[in-house]
């Protein structure tokens, strides 16, 4: 019987199914990091249980680590936080990626990274960003804590299959517009709940020729549209990634070359039959950025800030309360809008294709000086990357500041936030209210767009530096 | 964890979509390695103004909404971040239930009342998430605005909540059977999993051989 991408992946991981319509799913790969991992740790404590499978976990700090040093954390709170994964992760032999390791970063950032990250592979980690890594055919989704201590104590977890919605996109992309503005058009037009219950799984012409860092920019933000995975089947794109010198997970030599082989057969059958299906032509898209306080409050740079009754997917009354938390009035022009702050990272856009394009931008440019600039690498192996190819000086003559990995001002959990009623142009894929600091207000936009808004001072179009 | 049989309470009504589990409860309160402690900032940015006083306007600070027990929100409730803390704080503040309207968007497009982690997540620990229709939830919100806080029984084995008072209104809810018996039961599910522990190896024996770079074990 024709299969999608997705009944492919779940038939290889099936251990039982159970009379209830569940089914018991065999996980591969288990992501950590210290904010959702505590309290797994201390239920497996409290039943004397160990972890099963410590060889296919990998733990990292990320969510409240500080950007500027690296040598102590000044929160105590936080520190006891990290210093409990560190202790969980040396008590049941979990490989840990530490404060001060080479390799340290956002956990959907290291993982495709290491190689952790593989095609037909299941992974899970408390966080709801996971699917990010479905841009590699892997099946990849967030859990909670509960089901965290369930992988643990037994490398599988309990689930009903989801239904399969199939997102193609066609037309070619036009230059200054990026994956990020792909995703965050997709999200307006199917509203913050659409994907809700579905696995999406991306295709066409227009995906395939995006690079595997803007296509795990895709997948990442599936949860913005309610989806809790989101796939794209491999191709030579992703076997080159994953062939790269430096992946000490992935397999190699004879043993990728298998490896490939059957990588190959990951993709939806031609008569494969989906729930719900869209077509998406993104041959006139413009950069995108959000003007409420919901990823799905979206338009193209040169519109306008909406009429609360004309807004799909939200209600009249949700949309005035977004425009009143964002001291926003209809018919207000998007590129009017001045901003205080931009910040370029997250486990959305803080790779190094995302540092590159801004950069590129930057050049020669000053920010405007009115205007606070944070740059924040996904990962430590980013940062040294972009340092060997000199974007942190562009950055930093451009007049911002370049910091070490985490996730920083995407949540706000460190020291990096928003001050109340500041306004910021931000890569990352949340702009719920008080997300990035209290009273503060976010409008996501693509890495191009947050450096073409850093220089103007205001929301700005990035194509008129692509021409 | 506590099973979910039936509970009768105050209805609080929080009647807005989209409620992320940022605003149920704000990142500030995730730095805590325990499991408990997250009731009293439940909705912190919305219970308190900037001052740290509770805003007397928002519903859970009126005392005579005080105990409620069953929260009525818009839909698509608990998007966004995974965090179980949202659930552990509903939970701690005294929520045994939370009631959201499915809608459709057009013929056949059916957007659920919950986000699927947050559902999950409170599947997992007894709070009950019960899906009712959009004219249902809105009858409950018109309802409390006449007459206040209204009472209410939800009971999981009829799948039913009933609404005190005149009228009195009984609405269904449909739960999928294995999150049913979760709650019913309060089981905890690695116990029920490590029973099939051998199905469990002899599926990773299998596995192996089929994907052996999936089960092969990664060293930095
Ligand atoms: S960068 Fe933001 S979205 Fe990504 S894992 Fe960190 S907090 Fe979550």
């Amino acid at each position: 019987m024709a299969a999608t991408l997705y009944d492919k992946i779940w038939h290889e991981h099936v251990v039982r199914e159970y009379d209830d319509g569940s089914v018991l799913l065999y996980v591969d790969r288990h992501l950590l990091h210290e904010v959702t991992s505590p309290q797994a740790f201390e239920g497996l404590r409290l039943a004397g249980r160990r972890v099963r499978r410590p060889d296919l976990v990998l733990a990292t700090v990320d969510h409240n680590v500080p950007t500027r040093h690296r040598d102590s954390v000044s929160d105590p709170v936080a520190a006891e936080q990290i210093a409990a994964l560190q202790r969980n992760a040396k008590e049941y032999g979990i490989r840990y990626l530490g404060l001060s390791h080479p390799e340290q970063g956002i956990v959907h950032v290291v993982g495709p990274e290491l190689g952790f990250t593989l095609p037909g592979t299941t992974i899970v980690c408390g966080d709801s960003h996971t699917s990010t890594h479905g841009a590699f055919g892997a099946l990849a989704f967030g859990i909670g804590t509960s089901e965290v201590e369930h992988v643990l104590a037994t490398q599988t977890i309990r689930i009903r299959k989801s239904q399969t919605f199939r997102v193609r996109f066609v037309g070619r992309l036009p230059a200054g517009v990026t994956a990020k503005d792909m995703i965050l058009y997709f999200i307006g037009l199917v509203g913050p709940a659409g994907g809700t219950g579905f696995v999406l799984e991306f295709c066409g012409d227009p995906i395939r020729a995006l690079s595997m860092e803007e296509r795990m920019t895709v997948c990442n933000m599936s949860i913005e549209a309610g989806a809790r995975a989101g796939l794209i089947a491999p191709d030579k794109v992703t076997f080159d990634y994953i062939a790269a010198d430096d992946r000490p997970f992935a397999p190699r030599g004879r043993a990728l070359h298998e490896a490939i082989s059957r990588w190959e057969k990951l993709v939806s059958d031609y008569d494969a039959q989906f729930d719900r299906e869209m077509e998406l032509n993104i041959a006139s898209l413009e950069p995108q950025v959000t003007w409420g306080t919901s990823p799905g409050m979206v338009t193209g740079i040169s519109g306008k800030v909406p009429e609360p009754e004309e807004v799909e997917h939200f209600s009249a009354d949700d949309v005035a309360k977004s425009l009143t938390y964002a001291r926003l009035k209809p018919g207000q022009k998007m590129v009017d809008i001045p901003i205080d702050v931009v910040f370029l990272g997250s486990c959305t856009n803080g790779r190094l294709t995302d540092l590159r394009i801004a950069a590129e931008i930057l050049k020669g440019k000053k920010i405007s000086p009115h205007v606070r600039m944070i740059v924040v690498p996904g990962s430590e192996r980013i940062r040294r990357h972009a340092e060997q190819m000199g974007l942190d000086k562009i950055f930093r003559e451009a007049g911002a500041e370049w910091r070490h990995a985490g996730c920083s001002m995407c949540l706000a959990m460190n020291e990096d936030r928003l001050d109340p009623g500041q306004r910021c142009a931000s890569t990352t894929n949340r702009n719920f209210e008080s997300r990035q600091g209290h009273d503060s207000i976010t409008h996501l936009v693509s890495p191009a767009t947050a450096a073409a808004s850093a220089i103007a001072g205001h929301l700005s179009d990035p194509r008129e530096y692509f021409t | 964890m506590q099973p979910f049989v039936k509970c009768r309470g105050k209805l609080a009504v929080l009647y807005r979509a989209n409620i992320d589990t940022d605003q149920i409860i704000p990142k500030q309160f995730l730095k805590s390695v325990a499991r408990t402690g997250y009731g009293e900032n439940l909705f912190f940015e919305w219970r308190y103004d900037a001052s740290g006083r509770p805003d007397p306007s928002f519903v859970l600070n009126r005392p005579e909404y005080d105990k409620a027990t069953i929260l009525v929100a818009g839909n698509n409730f608990g998007c966004g971040s995974s965090r179980e803390h949202a659930v552990w704080a509903l939970m701690q503040f005294g929520f045994r239930a939370v009631v959201a309207p499915w809608k459709e968007e057009s013929p056949g497009k059916r957007i659920p009342a919950f986000a699927d982690i947050f559902r999950s997540n409170s599947t997992r620990n007894g709070l009950l998430t019960i899906e009712l229709t959009t004219d249902e939830v809105q009858w409950l919100v018109s309802q409390d605005r006449k007459y206040g806080p209204l009472e209410a029984t939800v009971d999981l084995v009829s799948q039913t909540i009933t609404v005190q008072g005149t009228p009195r209104e009984t609405f269904h809810f449909e739960i999928p059977p294995d999150d049913k018996k979760m709650l019913l039961q309060g089981l905890d599910h690695i116990d029920t999993t490590l029973k099939d522990l051998g199905e469990i190896e002899r599926f990773e024996r299998k596995h192996n051989v089929q994907m052996p770079t999936a089960d092969k074990s990664p060293g930095l």
